[in-house]
């Protein structure tokens, strides 16, 4: 299709960096350690324990209701809000205990950004759905730094040659690829270390799908990636590593490649070749 | 001996992943048959037999495509991964394998048609047998091994490739002398010659598929785990 075109495609060949060595080279972001979450009397998370490698893409899968997304939350703290909710063990963003009773969760949720399964861009203009995170954390000192701000957040999301013209429309008035990115730009907008995704593709058509992978490729450079993907193809393709959790515990982890080629665990290899298990 | 895997929840993909092992199995019992047929022709200077051979070729040839095809549409359709991914990327390595064997078992009989006469010591007709034999054994087990997805036979395969070497340099020397011998034996040996070199190129295929089979059951590769196995 490509050479017919002479369209070029929208995702790069696959990364000849993420090798097992340079992985293995990477610094550690996050440690978490024999993390549990308990939902009233419901154990959801039994002990979890990761390293998730500096400026790489880790992707989680596993069957519904494993936990992917119940780990996730517990990265940026956001199963503090849920009634009920009770987590245990340790995770460390840098070395720091990000559960130390003497932090700021709200500055911790800018250090650690989330894109969630549903654009949920705010009834707001597309300029103050970018500019809301930077507000409220005072990044900008005047209305040509909160431009600088949002424009560039728009375009490292991809998004700018789509909006610079409409800035002030709604953001729910765009498609949903592009409500997907405008919500990337949301959460790049207040320079976090970390982003976490939840099946940020799951409403998106192929080639909007394409964007956003190519938009996370391009973002690992820059920022540590988590990202929950229900496709298989989608975890290979995008994450450097992976891990596979299953009904509340973390079975496998490793190398996307070596994930995919040749699994050690045979749930691991059940569940991503579609197999009874 | 290979972990049994469980079956997948798409059945019809199952039945695809199940033919492509089946045509594979087909093709191994189609070019094991082409390899004895085309050696005891030789070894029979049975000029029909080899002409039959010649013809059957092309059924060969027309399985590999066949499985090449079912393999490209499973990979479109399916995208496999993991084990799955390993047979059918190796089901298109063993299937060409086995049509480059079936071009040798063609070069054999080709060279049959040539050779008028053979008046040769019986001892090398031996030799001969005996090379066949030994490659027709190993192209058997390296099948078995993939079939069976049996790592261990695999190695096992690969480490007998060195028998069919030394025999084929022996035959070489045994050639060498009937030609030293008598200048009118040339034309023939030369035939031979170009024989025993397909008969060596044989068992070099059946180290392939060996190969094959240990990185289907176990992801790794031969020669970079037995580089790894010397050097501890
Ligand atoms: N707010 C909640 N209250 C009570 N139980 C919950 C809550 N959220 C999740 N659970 C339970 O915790 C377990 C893990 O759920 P979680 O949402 O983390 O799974 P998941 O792996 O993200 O699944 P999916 O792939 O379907 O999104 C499930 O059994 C779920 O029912
Ligand atoms: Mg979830």
């Amino acid at each position: 299709m490509d050479t017919l075109t002479g369209n070029t495609r929208v995702t790069q060949s696959p990364d000849v960096t993420s090798t097992p060595v340079e992985l293995s080279k990477r610094t550690t972001r996050l440690t978490a350690r024999d993390v549990t979450v308990h939902y009233g009397s419901k154990q959801a998370l039994h002990g979890i324990s990761i390293d998730i490698p500096d400026r790489a893409v880790t992707s989680f899968i596993g069957p519904s209701g494993c936990g992917k997304s119940t780990f996730l939350r517990c990265i940026n703290r956001m199963n503090d809000t849920i009634e009920g909710a009770k987590v245990g063990g340790t995770i460390k963003l840098d070395g720091e205990d990000i559960y130390d009773p003497s932090l700021d969760v709200v500055e911790l949720r800018a250090r650690i950004g989330m894109v969630f399964q549903k654009p949920n861009p705010f009834p707001k203009s597309i300029y103050d759905n970018v500019a809301y995170g930077p507000r409220i954390h005072g990044l900008a000192r005047s209305r040509a730094e909160m431009d600088e701000i949002v424009h560039s957040s728009l375009r490292k999301a991809g998004l700018w040659q789509e909006v610079k013209d409409r800035l002030a429309e709604p953001g729910t008035g765009l498609s949903g690829g592009q409500q997907q990115r405008l919500c990337i730009a949301r959460a790049i907008a207040v320079s976090p270390e970390v982003i976490l995704m939840d099946e940020p593709c799951s409403a998106l058509d192929p080639i909007a799908t394409a964007i956003i992978e190519e938009l996370i490729d391009e973002l690992r450079e820059n920022y540590t990636i988590v990202i929950v993907t229900h496709s298989m193809q989608q975890a290979a393709r995008v994450s450097q590593k992976t891990a596979f959790f299953h009904l509340g515990n973390l079975v496998e982890e490793g190398n996307t490649s070596d994930i995919f080629t040749n699994p050690r665990n045979k749930q691991t290899q059940d569940y991503i070749t579609g197999r009874i298990g | 001996m290979a972990t049994a895997l469980n079956e997948h929840i798409v059945t019809s993909y199952e039945d695809e992943l199940i033919n492509l092992n089946k045509a594979i199995s087909e093709m191994g019992g189609m070019v094991e048959q082409a390899i004895t047929d085309a050696a005891n022709a030789l070894l029979k200077l049975d000029h029909k037999a080899a002409q039959d051979v010649r013809q059957y070729d092309k059924r060969i040839d027309g399985m590999k495509d066949r499985i090449t095809e079912m393999a490209v549409s499973i990979i479109a359709r399916r995208q496999p991964i993991a084990v799955d991914l390993r047979m059918v990327v190796t089901a298109i390595q063993v299937a060409n394998d086995l049509e480059r064997t079936g071009d040798m078992a063609k070069q054999l009989a080709k060279r049959t048609v040539q050779i008028e006469s053979l008046a040769l010591a019986p001892k090398f007709y031996n030799g001969v047998k005996h090379m066949t034999d030994l490659v027709a054994r190993q192209l058997k087990a390296a099948l078995d091994a993939y079939a069976s997805r049996d790592a261990a036979k695999a190695v096992d395969v690969c480490a007998h490739d060195d028998e069919v070497d030394a025999m084929h340099t022996s035959l070489f020397r045994e050639l060498l002398t009937y030609m030293m011998e008598d200048p009118r034996n040339i034309s023939q040996c030369i035939h031979l010659l170009f024989c025993t070199k397909s008969l060596e190129r044989v068992g070099d295929h059946a180290t392939n598929i060996a190969e094959a089979a240990y990185y289907l059951e176990t992801g790794r590769q031969l020669g970079q785990d037995e580089t790894q196995r010397q050097q501890l």
